[in-house]
């Protein structure tokens, strides 16, 4: 479904992706795993359009996405929850939904939103509160619900487990590992690389702006030098 | 008694234009973090279009409407060549970029028009009316209701649209916007031309009252972004407060003290808020939580 090929990105003259290979297929949910500053979120930012690409390809659904500017592509399928949440915070909960199908304006824009809300009730009690006065965890479910109003067929997630009480983050990796029932293709970027590839079909490991290793999850969690790198184990 | 009212009522009407300018500035700044110092010209432009369409012979609501388009036109072009082209320069620039297309736009209108004052006819006369024992012109209701229904109308638009809604969440987070699909460059051409039609209409208002001529734009900026400043920068209901809140302690400071004094004592007082309130009557509170 989606394709990377030989991906180079920079920040001014620092190139920080070397060269990025990258293959999902439909209906896969693929953990990219690495410490800070490896160069996941750069990754993702490429992908969705925010962030110019220096070299290489991608590839979503057969289509070359690198011309296509980055409003364009969720209606093309790709979306991205991009990391920190990146909410409206002067709007209300019910507002920043609504944008979120910003594309569309059909009876299903209002049947997603209950069935964002039963995902995450508690956003239904503050939907009309301003989403800023949310704690993180809301934010982080608001910003996910958002992006699932997009409609999109392959969803990008920077970090959801960021800076959550362990409590939330389980509740954010099940709504992510229940995707695979709607249809949706994940790409779930985490430093937490225990809880996402726990629930990731395969993975990438990411360093300093490479690919060094990828497989079955499972693997990667039962491979020695990742236990000692990331999992801590 | 009766004097206090023709002060305020005069105030009120000055205030009005102020406060258009103000929402003008509001609106590009919003978009863009823009402070977008043509603002004035786009009020003199208002009115210079609408006088040279009218003395060629348009009828005036169609000279008027003429006038209004034609620089919102002036305004897509002021984004598309000189702030579009200049995106990701740090914000200074690009507003000192609208700075010299303020003196550019004069230097063309003196060029294309001429250096004379100019007005057309009052939309309901020039016969003064009393309300509440002032006198009034009937002008003056003009330019009130004329205000109220551009920010009545801005206001439906803002939370009742889903393009309204655009422009807020542009404002609000520009890469988040683009990550839900709305195109922001259309956004922003969008901004400049709203901004630049409500400056035009608040120049077709006002005209026949103030006249207009091809220097008006300097000192309306400058009024339009103290009052923005005063009622705190990027707020639509900053804008209206603000503005009205100037032309009346104008007016009252000319009508007590000396017409001299006019326009230090509003900066002083602009001052004296800012002092105390440095966002404004009504800045931003921020509510963003990490
Ligand atoms: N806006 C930026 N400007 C300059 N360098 C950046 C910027 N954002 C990230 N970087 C650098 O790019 C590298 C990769 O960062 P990032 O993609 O955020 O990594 P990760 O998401 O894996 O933590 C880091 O070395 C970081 O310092
Ligand atoms: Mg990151």
């Amino acid at each position: 479904m989606l394709t990377v090929e030989g991906l180079r990105s920079r920040y001014g003259r620092i190139e920080v992706l070397h060269g990025i290979d990258l293959e999902i297929g439909s209906g896969e949910i693929v953990a990219v795993v690495g410490a800070n500053g490896a160069g996941k979120t750069t990754l993702l930012r490429c992908l969705s359009g925010i962030q110019p690409v220096s070299g290489g390809s991608i590839h979503f659904r057969g289509e070359a996405l690198t011309a296509v500017p980055a409003h364009r592509r969720l209606e093309r399928g790709l979306a991205q929850s991009p990391e920190g949440r990146q909410i409206f915070t002067n709007l209300t909960v019910e507002e920043n939904l609504r944008l979120g199908a910003y594309l569309f304006s059909d009876a299903r824009v209002e049947r997603d939103m209950e069935e964002g809300f039963a995902l995450f009730p508690v956003l239904k009690e503050k939907r009309n509160l301003p989403a800023g006065g949310l704690s993180g965890g809301q934010q982080q479910m608001l910003a996910i619900v958002r992006t699932l109003m997009g409609r999109p067929a392959c969803l990008l997630l920077d970090e959801p487990s960021m800076g959550l009480a362990p409590i939330l983050v389980q509740q954010i990796f099940d709504v992510v590992k229940g995707l695979r029932a709607l249809d949706v293709t994940v790409l779930l970027v985490e430093q937490n690389a225990f809880g996402a590839l726990s629930i990731a079909d395969r993975g990438y490991v990411m360093e300093t702006g490479r690919i060094t290793m990828t497989g079955p999850a499972a693997e990667l969690i039962a491979d020695e030098r990742i236990r000692e790198a990331y999992l801590g184990i | 008694m009766p004097e206090l009212m023709q002060f305020l009522l005069s105030g009120v009407t000055v205030g009005a234009v102020y406060a258009l300018v103000a929402l003008g500035f509001t609106i590009i700044y919003n978009a863009s973090d823009v402070v977008n110092f043509a603002q004035g010209e786009f009020v003199m432009l208002g009115g210079m279009f609408t006088v040279f369409a009218f003395e060629a012979g348009l009828p005036l609501p169609l000279a008027a409407l003429l006038a209004i388009i034609a620089t919102a036109a002036i305004g897509v072009a002021l984004n598309k060549l000189a702030i579009e082209p200049a995106r990701g320069a740090p914000v200074v620039s690009l507003i000192i970029i609208t700075i010299g297309a303020s003196i550019l736009i004069r230097g063309l209108t003196q060029i294309a028009f001429d250096k004379q004052l100019h007005r057309f006819p009052a939309f309901s006369g020039d016969a003064p009316i009393q309300i509440v024992g002032a006198t009034m012109l009937p002008q003056s209701l003009w330019v009130i209701a004329g205000a109220l229904a551009i920010f009545v109308g801005l206001w439906l638009f803002f939370t009742r649209t889903l393009t309204g809604r655009a422009v807020l969440a542009t404002a609000n987070n520009r890469i988040a916007a683009q990550l839900v699909g709305i195109n922001t460059k259309y956004v922003m051409t969008l901004s400049f031309a709203l901004s630049a039609a409500i400056g035009a209409l608040a120049g077709v208002l006002v005209t026949p009252i103030t006249l207009t001529g091809y220097d008006i734009g300097i000192a309306l900026a400058l009024k339009g972004f103290a009052a923005a400043m005063l009622g705190g920068m990027g707020n639509p209901k900053g804008a209206l407060v603000g503005g009205l809140l100037l032309g009346v302690i104008e007016a009252l400071t000319a009508g007590y003290l000396s017409s001299q004094y006019k326009d230090a004592a509003a900066f002083v007082i602009i001052l004296a808020v800012l002092f105390a309130m440095p966002q404004g009557l009504f800045g931003r509170q921020s509510t963003d939580r990490v």
